[in-house]
């Protein structure tokens, strides 16, 4: 029974990770496209469209992936969890709806410009909104205040109590740097100046009219504008890195625990601090593909340390994964069909990236 | 409001809301891959025009269908842990299957809107048949995880709690197969006839326009298809539901008394004080003939149990009405236009069937719902039949009645934009006269 159950969880733990990879970063997008600024904000606005577009909705499914996992193979864990974060989730999936619609809305809308910005506008603050309450969720989730049961008649109050604090709020800071660092990495890549990788480019002054550069120019000033964006949100998300395990020392003991005192806490803090740094330094020295590799590295040593932090846990402290596992007969088919269904999906997956993000080698 | 009416009422509001987006996602794949698949082979560029048309209606459609859809796998925990953690496990094989079918969907719809000028035709138009397949198998899974709260099977029951599940016979349930049929026809034939209503009405003012011509013929065959096999689709389900779910079936036929030779009633107000049902048809001995193919069968009555679990008659019999009425109304639509295309050679060119057929636009719809109200308020008040009441099964959490107002806030907002937004698609249509060679 342990260890379909323990790899169940490293499959939800893998869903989330591609979640945050490919989702984050869609969310990342609108957060972008919220704080656009300055004399290209509309194209800023464009190219995120364009880079979200056609992807976002399968990128979305992994969240769906980890939900049905959770409570087909977690029951136990998942009715906790619903129950008493039963209003910081319903405030996420408002986000989710309110950012996915208006999207779609302004995509595929025949409508004046002025509606189109209206939608847009809805679609960056939910996808600024939404990662943050996904990170208070999760926050809330190991932070050890969540009541192993609720007496009747004990009010509102167990409802609250485990997120309005100070370090599920950090968490979701952070998932929202995170987020918004990734999509602007991504977006550095994809948006190929003419120039060779690794050579500075030239500076556009602000102001400079549109219509007088060349399409390259134009596309190398705006990935200017998003590798400053992404240098800023990466600065932002270590201090919060180190804001959230300061405020896991009371926030989340367990947690806290699992990263300082394990055997393989010291390496593990060391290589993602590298990681962190040089994303950084790629950044600075335009390397943007060296930095995409190593912000995706740095995404996956934060959610696989934090898995391996939280084991055996799956809702700290009061449900180990042997506890929460349903049944082996319910398991086995389980792990078949993710088995069965990633010979189908990940092709399919790869199909549509290829598709979409090819544009980089193309100029 | 009590707590308990309020989690009914969000779930019941959540998934008439998704229904409808589900059922686009399944229907309209169908259409326009029909379009591109006359394009492909004509060469007329208004079967192009008008699969793209489509798709970019569709893609609104799809994306408020994708995060409904969210909101739901969430509110089942939100609303039903103690559901969930019993049945969780049970139901997690469909809910699984369609989390990839999902995921199939999604991928390809990508590909197929945003991909006409990045993949070879072909490509594209098999893209466009993975999102059919894909989205169909989507409904197909959750209907079985829904049929299995009607008809549960696959586990045994032990000191209350579900154990030695057996997740494909679960899945497999008694009342999946009639229920899968039953509904996914009724996306088509939503979808077919709301499709071709809308185009219908345009038609009645500009006869000639191709596109609306294209777009109803494809709607109509659609629409025609679903619409003839659904009564067979719906007697299967109800020959199903006699004997597998005797109390919903008294409750749809509003039967209280346990008789031979019962009565098919049509019309009348079942009163649940009085536990008699007034001013209605009744046929007599019809509905043992078609619940049990004799006419003496022996049907079982509402009073076999107390009233304490038996559904809302009232409810469950008029949503039944108003679904068996329609299931008869649109196959004899299709068939009238059957006729008017065999005696007109080509599309029928009738105005007043136009007319006719704009009126039932959202006839197709309301049947969806209320096949769907009659299928889980019959179940009441079990959330698993006869294993778990719903009452049983709502969270503890107080004040229930502002997520739901909060949610149902949300979902008319979206509604009256995407009603906005469709209508505004289907006004930018050209008039007949900017198609050149076309009519």
């Amino acid at each position: 029974m342990d260890q379909s159950g323990i790899l169940v969880g490293i499959a939800i733990v893998a869903a989330l990770h591609l979640y945050a990879l490919t989702g984050g970063a869609d969310f990342g997008g609108g957060v972008w496209d919220l704080l656009a600024a300055g004399p290209r904000a509309e194209k800023q606005r464009q190219a995120i469209h364009e880079a979200i577009a056609p992807i976002w909705e399968a990128n979305h499914v992994w969240m769906i992936v980890v939900v049905v996992l959770l409570f087909s193979a977690f029951p136990a864990a998942f009715a906790v969890l619903m129950t008493v974060l039963h209003i910081p989730i319903a405030l996420m999936l408002g986000g989710i709806v309110l950012r996915g619609s208006a999207f779609a809305f302004r995509s595929y809308g025949i409508q004046t410009r002025e509606a189109a910005r209206r939608f847009g506008r809805v679609f960056a603050v939910t996808s600024a909104v939404t990662p943050v309450m996904l990170g208070v969720v999760l926050g809330a989730s190991i932070s050890g205040r969540i009541p192993d049961h609720l007496d009747p008649g004990s009010g509102l109050a167990p409802f609250f109590t485990p997120w309005l604090a100070p370090f599920p709020w950090v968490l979701g800071g952070f998932v929202l740097a995170l987020f918004a660092n990734l999509a602007a990495i991504y977006l550095c890549v994809e948006l190929p100046a003419g120039v060779p990788e690794g050579s500075p480019s030239r500076s556009v002054a602000p102001g400079e009219s549109s219509a007088l550069e060349d399409a390259g120019d134009s596309r190398a000033a705006l990935r200017e504008d998003f590798r400053r964006r992404a240098l800023a949100s990466g600065v932002v998300c270590g201090l919060l890195a180190w804001a959230g395990v300061a405020a896991a020392r009371r926030g989340a003991p367990e947690i806290y625990a699992g990263i300082m005192a394990s055997h393989w806490a010291l390496p593990f803090q060391l290589t993602t601090g590298l990681v962190a740094a040089g994303a950084l330094a790629a950044l600075w020295r335009r390397r943007f593909r060296l930095a995409r590799l190593l912000a995706i590295t740095q995404v996956s040593l934060v959610v696989w340390g934090w898995g391996a932090a939280q084991y055996p846990y799956l809702v700290v402290p009061g449900l180990r994964i042997d506890e929460a596992a349903a049944e082996e007969g319910v398991l086995r088919p389980i792990l078949l069909i993710l088995l069965a269904g990633s010979v189908i999906l990940l092709p399919a997956f790869g199909y549509l990236f290829i598709i979409f993000k090819r544009r980089e080698k193309g100029v | 409001m009590s707590d308990l009416l309020a989690a009914r009422s969000q779930m019941a509001m959540s998934l008439a809301f998704h229904i409808v987006f589900a059922a686009v996602g399944i229907a309209m794949p169908l259409l326009m891959l029909i379009a591109e698949g006359l394009w492909l082979r004509t060469r007329r560029p208004v079967y192009l025009d008008l699969a793209k048309r489509w798709a970019r209606g569709t893609a609104i459609m799809f994306a408020v269908g994708a995060v409904s859809g969210t909101v739901l796998s969430f509110e089942l925990g939100l609303l039903w842990p103690t559901f969930m953690r019993h049945a969780g496990p049970v139901v997690g094989m469909p809910f699984s299957l369609e989390g990839f079918a999902f995921f199939t969907e999604a991928i390809f719809l990508g590909i197929y809107l945003y991909g006409w000028n990045r993949v070879p035709e072909r490509a594209h138009w098999l893209a466009g048949l993975a999102v059919l397949v894909s989205g169909t198998l989507s409904g197909v899974f959750v209907v079985t995880a829904n049929a299995w709260m009607n008809t549960p099977a696959g586990f045994d029951f032990v000191d209350g709690r579900f154990v030695n599940v057996r997740p494909f016979q679960a899945m497999l349930n008694p009342a999946a197969f009639s229920e899968v049929l039953h509904s996914t026809l009724a996306a088509f034939l939503a979808i077919g006839t709301a499709v071709a209503g809308i185009h219908a009405a345009r038609l009645y003012r500009d006869p000639r326009n191709p596109f609306h011509r294209a777009a109803f013929a494809i709607a109509l065959a659609v629409m025609g298809g679903a619409a003839i096999l659904q009564p067979l689709a719906g007697d299967i389900a109800a020959r199903h539901v006699a004997r597998y779910q005797p109390v919903k079936l008294a409750a749809m036929e509003a039967q209280w008394e346990t008789e031979s030779s019962a009565p098919l009633r049509i019309g009348g107000w079942p009163s649940e004080a009085r536990e008699e049902t007034r001013w209605s048809l009744e046929i007599p001995g019809a509905l043992s003939l078609m619940a049990f193919g004799d006419r003496s069968a022996e049907i079982t009555g509402l009073k076999t149990v107390p009233p304490e679990l038996r559904p809302p008659v009232l409810i469950t019999h008029l949503a039944f009405q108003v679904m068996v009425g329609i299931g008869f109304l649109l196959p004899a639509l299709a068939l009238l236009g059957g006729v008017l295309a065999w005696r007109a050679r080509g599309l029928p060119e009738a105005r007043w069937y136009f007319r006719l057929l704009a009126l039932a636009t959202p006839t197709g719809l309301v049947a969806l719902e209320a096949g769907w109200v009659v299928t889980e308020v019959g179940r009441q008040p079990w959330i698993v039949a006869g294993f778990l009441k719903t009452a049983e099964a709502v969270t503890p959490m107080p004040w229930l009645v502002v997520p739901f107002l909060a949610f149902t806030a949300l979902y008319l907002l979206l509604g009256v934009v995407v009603l906005v937004l469709m209508w505004r698609h289907v006004l930018a249509i050209p008039s007949a006269t900017a198609f050149p060679g076309e009519a």
